[in-house]
């Protein structure tokens, strides 16, 4: 990396980011956080209360639960994709218009809205009118997303490998096209096997983009929302609900402001620590480069 | 020596009738290339299995969706579409969404290029704490944010605009952008810089003139992203929006009516959102991993 030039006139170069973030950021953060420690029953009475919204959403069960199956399910579906997404990536072609189309084709699910997504999984899972229920039904298994908590959890966390998988394996792709092929005439040379390739060549180089992707999976699995919102509604009882969606639930459904602002606050300072530990592994990677 | 023989033995083969000759080695990584493009085959019907069903089924009328299933439409019908290009609070959501997503995308990358210029060269006060959090803000939960934006930007007036959900989405769209340019910047060298300001070019000069042609991809890669990840967005196009502004992703829940879904409408509107995606994906198919890994790879 070169070195950079002390310049504090840059920030006149950075000013409208901050501005235009700050905007959408600051304002509401605070807005947040100032319902936080207040009981709101109309917008002319309110009552400080302190820290008594946080001691509530601590002890409160139900977030509890909905952590907890956020935590199995974001470490479920990072234990299918990343090597599930290794494989593709190493079965991507290299070269030609065969590389570009499958390039493309893979990529497809990460540009469907995220609604979409939820909608073809919600027709594409039904025993009626969709083909994977349809499947499921006609080799004897009793599948309905609607009804059996299990099926619903299975259903989402297929959705979202279906969905992100691609992500992973492009990134995987872009890290191992970066490979020189002198590695690899020299494997050749050795009789190394496939596997001796892809541990002692490959798998080293792709560190940098697994952490990206490692970790951009987690947060974005952290705060997903929209697609089991779709497909399920966060039911059956709550097997699907996560972090999200019972937050969303208790600040429009229930309208309860402080206990959904503390909670909110809490929620982003666990994005916020993952975050921080995500720049930090990045920045220090560039470093060894 | 052993790898110029075994490359020309492969040209052999293509061109000469005899029976190929193969070293041990070499078959065994034609298999393993076999059973590679195998799978890669399998996992892409895999992949496209749920899109095409739901594409099969925006040509289908509703009787046949429920009448039983089939791989290509019996009666095939273009009435769903019809519908959707026919009525305009249909398709109005699809000019109001591609509305929002543009103003974003020229926005977020009129803020991001300086910005991004600054990160890449400069050293200043506080440059890490800003790029950090940027990045929070990418990874800030929209559920968390939902209700205060709401307020906000009724409050300010601009509740059902379009220009309230293209500064709402500035929020992730913006530090995507500054990253990925960040990125792309970093690998243009300084000296082109230096040797700019000594043959007299001035800062804004030089940024248009020189500058932004030599980065052309990353902004294209980074145009691309801002209106990805603002398209596929809803809660918060949603959540900021009423009549006005409606974007087709909330217009589609109008399928679910008294007398049940209209599954063929559902699937059609489905169908023509994936499509803005997939036209604009071909024009940055290279560079499209790079922007995933914001920027660094």
């Amino acid at each position: 990396m070169q070195t950079k030039v002390e310049n504090n006139k840059a920030w006149f170069l950075v000013m409208p980011v901050f501005l235009i973030v700050a905007f959408s950021a600051i304002i509401p953060l605070m807005t947040v956080v100032n319902y936080s420690v207040q009981d709101i029953f109309d917008p002319y009475t309110r009552y400080f209360v302190g820290t008594e919204w946080f001691k509530q959403v601590m002890l409160d069960s139900r977030l509890h639960e909905a952590l907890l199956r956020q935590f199995i399910y974001s470490f479920t579906i990072l234990i299918i994709e990343v090597p599930l997404g290794i494989c593709v990536a190493l079965m991507m072609p290299t070269k030609g218009r065969g590389a570009s189309l499958a390039l493309i084709l893979v990529a497809i699910p990460l540009l469907i809205p995220w609604n979409v997504v939820g909608t073809i999984w919600q027709i594409f899972g039904r025993a009626d009118i969709g083909l994977f229920g349809a499947f499921m039904s006609s080799i004897g298994v009793d599948y309905n997303y609607a009804s059996d908590p299990t099926d619903a959890w299975l259903t989402v966390v297929l959705m979202d490998v279906w969905h992100w998988t691609p992500l992973v394996a492009l990134l995987c792709y872009s890290g191992l096209r970066a490979i020189p092929e002198v590695y690899y005439q020299a494997a050749r040379i050795d009789q190394a096997s496939r596997w001796a390739v892809f541990r002692y060549i490959q798998l080293p180089k792709l560190t940098n983009v697994l952490i990206i992707g490692v970790l951009l999976r987690f947060m974005d699995s952290f705060m997903i929302y929209t697609e089991p919102f779709v497909l399920t509604g966060g039911g059956p009882g709550s097997s699907t609900t996560f972090l999200s969606q019972s937050l969303v639930q208790q600040a429009i459904g229930q309208f309860d402001l402080g206990p959904a602002a503390a909670f909110s606050l809490v929620y982003f300072l666990i994005i916020l620590l993952v975050c921080w530990v995500f720049y930090t592994t990045i920045m220090n990677m560039q470093k060894d480069k | 020596m052993t790898q110029l023989k075994t490359s020309m033995t492969r040209h052999n083969t293509g061109t000469k009738e005899q029976a190929p000759v193969y070293s041990k080695a070499e078959r065994k990584t034609r298999n393993a290339h076999l059973r590679g493009r195998f799978g890669l085959v399998l996992y892409l019907v895999l992949l496209l299995l749920p899109i095409y069903w739901l594409i099969n089924m925006s040509f289908k009328t509703n009787t046949e969706i429920l009448s039983g299933l089939s791989f290509v439409p019996a009666d095939f019908t273009l009435a769903n579409y019809a519908k959707i290009f026919g009525d305009p609070t249909w398709y109005m959501g699809y000019v109001n969404s591609i509305f929002y997503v543009s103003m974003n995308m020229v926005i977020s990358l009129l803020v991001a290029l300086p910005a991004a210029y600054a990160f890449s060269r400069y050293k200043f006060i506080g440059d890490k704490h800003m790029f950090f959090w940027l990045l929070s803000n990418r990874m800030a939960p929209p559920a968390v944010f939902l209700l205060p934006f709401f307020q906000l930007y009724s409050s300010v007036g601009l509740f059902d605009t379009h220009i309230a959900v293209a500064l709402a989405h500035c929020i992730f769209t913006v530090p995507l952008a500054v990253w990925i340019l960040e990125g792309f910047m970093s690998g243009v060298p300084r000296e082109i810089d230096e040797t700019a300001y000594i043959d007299g070019y001035s800062f804004p000069k030089f940024f248009v003139r020189i500058f932004i042609p030599l980065i052309r991809s990353g902004i294209g890669v980074t145009a691309f992203f801002c209106f990805m990840f603002s398209w596929v967005e809803l809660l918060l196009a949603r959540t900021l929006t009423s009549v006005e502004a409606k974007p087709i992703a909330a217009i589609m829940t109008r399928t679910v009516s008294a007398s049940g879904m209209d599954w063929g409408l559902l699937a059609a509107a489905g169908v023509l959102t994936i499509i803005p995606g997939m036209l604009v994906i071909y024009f940055v198919r290279n560079h499209v991993a790079k922007g995933f890994a914001l920027g660094r790879v």
